[in-house]
């Protein structure tokens, strides 16, 4: 009889169960992609580790990703949909390319839109379509740091990389974002834990400041929260100027903006006593009232506390490759966002040329739009104006304007399926590490056969120039 | 009877993840349709979680559910929302020559939906 035979089922039910290391993926074709980016959001995280089953085509772990990276990785699986629709009906790849190019030579004020989930060398190939057919070009950029871009034309930016950031801030604050829900790893990866050369404990050697108009999710990583009535941002930003300047200020200026006079001293004497600051601002301040205003005397403050420290501001940009968009547009046209070829050379216009007001006006006849869904986010004028004109979208998942487009290309997942370059919101150039193949080709594949077929339908010539 | 109050859009983590699974899913549709109020408002306004309420610019008008937060967490006269849909809904297309409209404080009547 065997020793087993022998026990009780009280002794069989004691017994602790022999802990057998279970392979999650056995049978599984597995492959893992060390240093993977998560481009979800403009951080960019450059230290991913995915698992991929290479024959299911889906990522099953994605190790050091926030919830939106992991959310970002697992929910782009491969996908049924037809390739192309024209008019709603599945085309041949071909036939969806003719369309675009015809679309784009025949209008009289096309434009394009999105680009920010795009990799730079897309956004290259979509300015050279905008400049061969003399169209308008537009990115997210215009309804996200837009008036941050007006600002520094303006003022000027002191910066930094967020690796000096990591290694010298000791003085860290956020002004109108919350990054805890909008770029989780903000505060681990980059600003607020991490050691650094200079900062060897971490968080316990710097202050993080928070500015906002309400409590979130990122107010218990602050040292300090400031509580800015809604709309006052310019007003405290001022005072702040001036007091760093030592120069007077409204006695009534708790009343004005929520905030006292014993807070704002307090973060003065911080910032001018602190090593190396670092104001990062969100569209708390670009979207409300005062835009590039607030963004303006928010730079404007930093550069005057470079007479008493180290102090640098930064936009915390929004989607994976946003900045790059700025770049690559800024490189190829002179100026990043809404800009105009219609006269036959690049013209920089904002709230001429960006996208929400040539919608909203009724001026775009056509419109390409790249890895963005204007039609669901933008103002109700801009969508009853979409809703009339030829729509090309190009897009990884379905959306309201991919389902009112004229010619929709379904488009493979920058980073997940296709490679190419992006910038970090510190306008540091990273390289994508894709983790499996997609059935559908990447956007730098559609765009290059719609210039490739509206090079060859002009013949060489230039589109016509307006008046 | 109406009450105006400042409407401020903004992200969250569910509206991110969600938008992942699809913004044509129902996740992303309850996600952006749902308003949080100050908890003082909503007992004023005879509002209770799960509420329906409009929401009425000078451009648009949207109904949405109302979910009450802790009065230290958002101001009297706030209302948050995740963007999306219903928020565009509200938003005017001037961008005051920058390219940027009001999205993030608007002014919207409020009246509770029977
Ligand atoms: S912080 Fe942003 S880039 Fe980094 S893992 Fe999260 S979503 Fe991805």
């Amino acid at each position: 009889m065997t020793k087993e035979a022998t026990q009780t089922d009280a002794q069989v039910k004691n017994k602790k169960p022999v802990s057998k290391k279970v392979d999650p993926y056995e049978g599984k074709n597995i492959k893992i992609v060390k240093d993977a980016t998560c481009t979800f959001c403009g951080c960019v995280c450059d230290d991913m580790e995915l698992t991929v089953d290479v024959d299911e085509h889906r990522i099953l772990k994605a190790k050091k990703a926030c919830v939106l990276g992991r959310a970002w990785f697992y929910e782009h699986k491969v996908d049924t949909r037809p390739g192309v629709l024209i008019d709603g009906k599945e085309a041949t790849f071909q036939e969806g390319v003719e369309a675009a190019a015809q679309i784009l030579i025949d209008a009289k004020f096309p434009t394009t839109y999105g680009m920010s989930d795009s990799t730079c060398e897309s956004q290259r190939v979509t300015v050279e379509i905008m400049d061969t057919i003399n169209g308008n070009i537009d990115t997210t950029t215009s309804v996200c740091h837009g008036p941050s871009g007006m600002a520094f034309q303006g003022v000027g930016e002191s910066t930094a990389t967020l690796g000096e950031v990591k290694n010298r801030a000791d003085l860290v604050i956020y002004w109108g974002g919350n990054p805890a829900e909008s770029h989780p790893r903000h505060f681990t990866r980059y600003a607020v834990t991490p050691k650094g050369m200079y900062i060897p404990n971490g968080k316990k050697d710097r202050t993080v400041v928070l500015v906002d108009v309400r409590r979130t999710p990122s107010t218990p990583v602050a040292d300090i929260f400031m509580q800015v009535k809604p709309g006052k941002d310019f007003e405290v930003l001022w005072a702040l100027r001036a007091l760093v300047k030592g120069k007077k200020i409204a006695n009534d200026i708790e009343k004005q903006t929520g905030v006292s006079r014993e807070v704002l001293d307090d973060l003065v004497d911080r910032m001018k006593n602190c090593q190396f600051g670092v104001l990062f601002f969100g569209m708390g301040l670009t979207m409300t009232r005062g835009r590039h205003f607030n963004s303006g005397a928010l730079l404007s403050l930093a550069a005057d506390l470079n007479e008493f420290t180290h102090f640098v501001a930064k936009p915390v940009r929004g989607h994976g490759n946003v900045t790059g968009a700025d770049n690559v547009v800024s490189w190829q046209t002179g100026y990043p966002f809404g800009v105009n070829f219609n006269r036959g050379y690049p013209r920089f216009n904002p709230g001429e040329f960006t996208t929400t007001d040539v919608l909203s006006r009724g001026e775009a006849d056509a419109a390409m739009i790249i890895a963005s869904d204007p039609a669901s986010n933008f103002p109700k004028a801009a969508i009853e104006h979409m809703k009339k004109i030829p729509i090309i979208s190009l897009d990884t998942k379905d959306t309201v304007t991919s389902s009112i487009a004229k010619v929709r290309f379904a488009v493979s997942t920058y980073g997940i399926n296709t490679g190419g370059t992006v910038y970090r919101m510190d306008d540091v150039p990273i390289t994508l590490r894709p983790a499996f193949e997609s059935t559908y080709p990447g956007d730098q594949e559609v765009l290059e056969a719609i210039r490739d077929r509206v090079k060859k339908l002009l013949s060489g010539k230039k589109a016509r120039v307006a008046a | 009877m109406a009450e105006t109050m400042i409407l401020v859009p903004g992200r969250s983590q569910s509206q991110g993840t969600s938008l992942n699974e699809g913004k044509l899913e129902d996740e992303y549709k309850r996600v952006t349709s749902t308003a949080e109020l100050n908890e003082k408002d909503m007992q004023r306004l005879k509002l209770k979680d799960g509420d329906k309420i409009k929401l009425k610019s000078d451009v648009g008008q949207t109904v949405v559910t109302c979910k009450g937060k802790k009065h230290e967490d958002l101001p009297l006269g706030m209302i948050f929302i995740p963007y999306g849909p219903p928020s565009s809904e509200l938003m005017a297309s001037d961008t005051a020559g920058t390219g940027m409209p009001l999205s993030k404080h608007m002014e919207v009547k409020v009246t509770k939906v029977k």
